[in-house]
């Protein structure tokens, strides 16, 4: 075979990773069905009576009870940004290094206006990709801080009354509700384009992304891995482990 | 009023008063009874309050009308116990107010000041409506003076501040887009002395008469929300404390005003009821002697007594409009065009990678068949030999 086709597996994405991915995934999944039918319940029953049926409330239920799972699991994805491997780390979210904004502009110019066909083959994600993984979180944060602010004043639980502050900076809780709804809007766009462009990655460079969130494995040529390595973007910068900070493996 | 008060001997209590009005003991323990209730008092409190109006003065009271419309005023008038309106309005309060006094002019202005110099520190403020800030202020003037010079001159000496309505709390119809006179409500104008947010458009009479009474009987600001309502009328959305609620749980909607599930008294929440996100006492308290309140007539709650409520509109449907947009545009609209904005781009992006990765495929196919082709060469050589 050609040596510019010389694949070396490599594992990226570890088992809480994927697990946060997935859980993740369903919890939003949900929250955006459940969400969706709270605000626009659809007329299934037309006649009846109160007593026979909670539907809705069930609804509810299962919007507040998956909350708190969006919530628990982006927490233990936070803890894991420290405690896991270097594709997993904290440190990749903002691109705050010049080779990690060299590479925000050169994934742009590849994949977004296709004026450049210098592909840009990260290990883990690329600056872009990682970049917009933070902006989702901050989204999450926003619906978890809008959502229990609005569950907050019928709520017996703690958690909730962490959040009775949020409605006074919106006005009233109405306002507080648009824009919580509007979030999930925000959810609707970003994972339409996540699942396409998971489709283009993997379509285009055929490194194994799509199965890499399954698996955890990655596929690369070793020659692109080297490159990355020597570039040290994807991962921990090279300089900054070198200037001390915690080495990883 | 004034003229009618220094009729009255001096140092009269409530109960002296009611008494005198031929109100029997009865009756004044019962009312004490009712709005103890009212606002929430244990049964010692309502002790409490019975002892305050025994003992306790008149408060004097400065009720300012700015930008409104008088209902919180006419609201208070129709409260069903005649004891409120009698005791706690007709005696104890008002020492000044443009629409109820006797006095008028140069007469009404002086009973104003002298409130103000007679009681300093002691009464209370009531203020009905918003106050105008655009040009000046000139927009609400009274005897000469914009309504901000009159709310700052009177909030100085005032004890404590009532904000009644809307209008005072968050500057309700005045204050919707575009708000051309800028509207503002009074914690905006305001600051340094207790302000209590009595919301609603109007507010309850029994709300009114219960925050008077607590303020009379406590000597306190009542507990309050954290948008300065009193806790013990606002706590609670009209959705918690609603009779159609039940039918919310159970997924049985108003589809339309004239349909059959609206005879059968469903739950208002598809044709716009804003229960849901109102704090208010319209489910327990209700209207006009508890007789009814909105819901229960067959119409959904506006939200009446949150923040702008002119501008959540509209009010016969589930999803508001959506703030900062011009045009008309609720959350579902805009999410739309923007994930149709996102198809056509992702549609346009897939056909570009498609040319790209046929190149490249081209490249790739070009290369073996080049290499394909030296074989081929190779091996006819070796057939040669």
């Amino acid at each position: 075979m050609n040596a510019s086709h010389d694949y070396q597996r490599v594992y990226v994405w570890q088992q809480p990773v994927r697990w946060f991915h997935w859980i993740n995934a369903l919890a939003i999944i949900t929250l955006g069905v459940t969400g969706w039918l709270i605000t626009h319940p659809p007329a299934l029953m037309n006649s009846g009576e109160a007593w026979t049926s909670f539907w809705f409330g069930k609804v509810r239920f299962v919007h507040f009870a998956s909350g708190y799972v969006l919530l628990a699991n982006f927490l233990v994805r936070i803890y894991w940004s420290f405690a896991g491997n270097k594709y997993a780390s904290w440190r990749n979210f903002l691109p705050l290094t010049k080779a990690q904004v060299r590479e925000v502009w050169q994934v742009l110019k590849v994949d977004i206006m296709q004026s450049s066909d210098k592909a840009v083959h990260a290990l883990g994600h690329n600056a872009v990709a990682y970049f917009t993984y933070a902006a989702t979180g901050l989204l999450t944060v926003f619906q978890v801080v809008t959502g229990f602010a609005l569950m907050a004043p019928t709520s017996q639980s703690w958690i909730p009354r962490l959040f009775t502050w949020v409605t006074p900076l919106f006005g009233s809780e109405g306002s507080v509700r648009t824009f919580h709804y509007a979030g999930m809007w925000l959810f609707v766009i970003f994972t339409f384009i996540h699942v396409y462009l998971v489709f283009y990655h993997d379509y285009v460079e055929g490194h194994g992304v799509m199965s890499s969130i399954i698996g955890g494995w990655k596929f690369m040529e070793k020659h692109k891995i080297a490159a990355q390595e020597a570039t040290g973007i994807s991962g921990l910068p090279t300089k900054s482990r070198k200037a001390g900070s915690r080495p990883k493996a | 009023m004034s003229l009618e008060l220094e009729t009255l001997p001096k140092e009269q209590t409530i109960y002296d008063q009611v008494i005198a009005r031929g109100v029997s003991r009865r009756e004044f323990l019962g009312f004490c009874a009712w709005i103890g209730a009212c606002i929430g008092v244990q049964g010692a409190g309502v002790d409490q309050v019975v002892k305050a109006l025994e003992t306790k003065k008149r408060i004097p009271v400065i009720w300012l009308h700015f930008q409104e419309c008088t209902c919180c005023s006419e609201s208070f008038l129709r409260s069903s116990h005649p004891i409120v309106a009698d005791i706690l309005l007709d005696k104890i309060s008002l020492d000044y107010t443009e629409t109820l006094m006797a006095a008028s002019g140069h007469q009404a202005e002086q009973a104003l000041q002298d409130t103000i110099a007679k009681y300093k520190g002691e009464y209370l403020l009531c203020i009905e409506g918003s106050v105008p800030l655009a040009e000046d202020g000139v927009y609400c003037c009274i005897g000469g003076k914009s309504a901000k010079g009159i709310a700052e001159e009177c909030a100085e000496h005032a004890k404590a501040i009532i904000a009644w309505g809307n209008c005072a709390c968050s500057g309700c119809v005045q204050a919707a887009k575009p708000n051309p006179t800028q509207a503002t409500p009074i914690k905006k104008v305001i600051a340094g002395k207790p302000i209590i947010n009595v919301q609603g458009c109007p507010p309850i009479a029994e709300v009114m008469a219960g925050v008077l009474v607590h303020l009379l009987a406590f000597d306190a600001i009542p507990e309050l929300d954290n948008l300065g309502r009193p806790k013990a009328f606002y706590s609670r959305r009209v959705h918690d404390t609603c009779y159609r609620r039940p039918n919310f749980d159970a997924g049985l909607f108003v589809e339309s005003f004239d349909d059959e599930n609206a005879r059968k008294g469903y739950c208002l929440y598809k044709v716009g009821c804003k229960g849901p996100t109102t704090y208010n006492s319209c489910g327990t308290i209700r209207w006009n002697g508890g007789v009814s309140f909105p819901i229960q007539s067959g119409h959904p709650c506006i939200g009446c007594s949150e923040e702008n409520f002119w501008d959540k509109g509209p009010f016969y449907e589930r999803l508001p409009d959506f703030p900062g947009f011009g045009v008309e545009a609720t959350a579902d609209t805009l999410g739309k065009v923007a994930l149709g904005a996102a198809a056509v781009g992702v549609a346009a992006h897939a056909v570009m990678t498609n040319f790209r990765k046929r190149n490249e495929i081209g490249e790739q196919t070009g290369e073996n068949a080049e290499r394909a082709e030296k074989a081929d060469t190779a091996v006819t050589d070796d057939h040669s030999i």
